[in-house]
């Protein structure tokens, strides 16, 4: 994984890109029109948000329950490219819902509980910035609450009767429209998981470097 | 199995013994929720009507916010005489002793809801002998899952720095869909046309909440306490 973050970064770099004159290609939505086009972003940012969730959650588990230290390096990772993609998810999803239901922000289930995931993260990394020494385990433990979250989520839109379009809109999607929202899909998720590496290994190495000089102290 | 209950009762039996000769976690609590009621009303009743629809908010308002305070509370007593550490080294089940402290928890809360109820009721003309039984159940089992999380959160800040702010910044995200359907279900129940189906699909939902939040809390109880 080390020697792939470089040239992961460098195509997904090159894919967002391109990815504008990709999306201005595909063809306007019919009712829609301009505004469908934010869905092409929203939607990888929004499967990225559930995905980070879920590796902060299970690695918390591994390293609550497996006592293996190096799994809360990606917890942390996780968690802020949560962070990061909760809140792209936040900001292009109203841009969208301004036009398409003429309001910002509504109250139903799958909105409210975006929100309060991302509340989670936020919550998370206030604990594991100001938490001291001891806040690990209960940050694992707050990262599996929050996991309880994801399937809560995805599966709210289509339980209840909510504004929201349903989940199943995505593998009915027209080619000219499904090549676009892979492309970006394809770009984003590369640049989530080099992130993700990236930001685990600095943990890691902090960690270290935490352990050493505690051996140092000690001797 | 009849271990794990019986160390559970000495737990829950112990703390409200301290309680019981201190009274202070139960008087505080109980003057801090009447508090938050008063400056609600001060706040939104004019002319000695209250608007339509906020008293289920007020009242779950006020029983997070004191809740909030008496978690902070009951682990704060075991660190400050040094009786945790004992605690953790008893021959028993970790779990047990988190649900003798989370029994303790729901008592205590339990008593400042049987002062709350009536006075919301009396502020803001709320009917809450309407449907006794399903209000009941809704307070409980809205105290249940709040108390579940804020009993684990509460164990695990003990050792860290800042704890009382973390607390209710940990607290509140987790614990909102508990409060929502708390809210929903008791709202249901006062307004002028009382919906008891829409009541009884929110006591559904929180048990489904309760279930999820009292098995995450007893499994990780165990990994966060150990040294």
């Amino acid at each position: 994984m080390k020697h792939l973050t470089t040239p992961f970064i460098g195509i997904s770099a090159a894919m967002l890109a391109v990815a504008p004159w990709i999306i201005n290609a595909a063809p306007y939505e019919s009712t829609m029109g301009l505004v469908q086009k934010v869905f092409y972003f929203h939607f990888p940012a929004a499967i990225l948000f559930l995905l980070a969730a879920t590796i902060c959650g299970v690695s918390s588990a591994i390293f609550l329950f497996g006592k293996r230290p190096n799994a809360d390096g990606w917890a942390i990772a996780a968690a802020e490219l949560g962070l990061v993609f909760g809140s792209l998810t936040l900001v292009t999803g109203p841009l969208w819902a301004r036009k398409a239901w003429g309001v910002w922000w509504v109250w139903d289930p799958r909105l409210t509980s975006s929100l309060l995931l991302w509340m989670i993260f936020s919550a998370y990394l206030l604990l594991r910035k100001y938490g001291g020494p001891g806040s690990d385990k209960l940050g694992a433990g707050m990262a599996l609450f929050g996991m309880a979250n994801v399937p809560f989520i995805y599966v709210s839109v289509n339980v209840w009767r909510t504004l929201h379009p349903q989940t199943s809109v995505v593998p009915t999607l027209p080619a000219d429209m499904g090549i676009p929202l892979w492309f970006c899909f394809a770009a984003m998720t590369m640049l989530f998981l080099s992130l993700l590496s990236l930001r685990a290994r600095l943990e890691h190495q902090r960690a270290r470097v935490e352990a050493l000089y505690l051996a140092e102290d000690e001797a | 199995m009849s271990a794990f209950f019986r160390v559970a009762w000495h737990v829950m039996r112990k703390d409200l013994t301290v309680e019981v000769r201190s009274k202070e976690v139960l008087l505080t609590t109980l003057f801090f929720a009447v508090s938050v009621v008063l400056v609600f009303s001060f706040a939104i009743v004019r002319e000695g009507r209250a608007p339509d629809d906020v008293a289920a908010g007020i009242l779950w308002v006020a029983i997070s916010f004191s809740g909030t305070l008496a978690m902070g509370r009951t682990f704060e007593r075991e660190r400050y005489n040094d009786t945790l550490r004992a605690l953790i080294l008893a021959p028993a089940e970790r779990p047990a002793i988190y649900t003798g402290k989370l029994l303790g928890l729901l008592l205590l809360l339990g008593l400042v809801e049987i002062v709350l109820v009536p006075l919301i009721g009396l502020l803001f003309n709320a009917p809450i002998l309407a449907y006794p039984g399903m209000l009941a159940a809704l307070l409980l089992l809205g105290t249940l899952g709040f108390a579940a999380v804020g009993t684990l959160f509460a164990a695990m800040l003990v050792r860290v720095r800042s704890r009382d702010t973390l607390l209710p910044v940990l607290l509140y995200p987790i614990t909102i869909p508990v409060m929502i359907a708390g809210v929903r279900g008791t709202a249901a129940l006062f307004q002028a046309a009382p919906d008891e189906s829409m009541a009884r699909f929110w006591i559904a939902l929180l048990i489904f909440w309760d279930a999820i939040f009292v098995t995450l809390a007893l499994w990780t109880f165990e990994p966060v306490m150990t040294e």
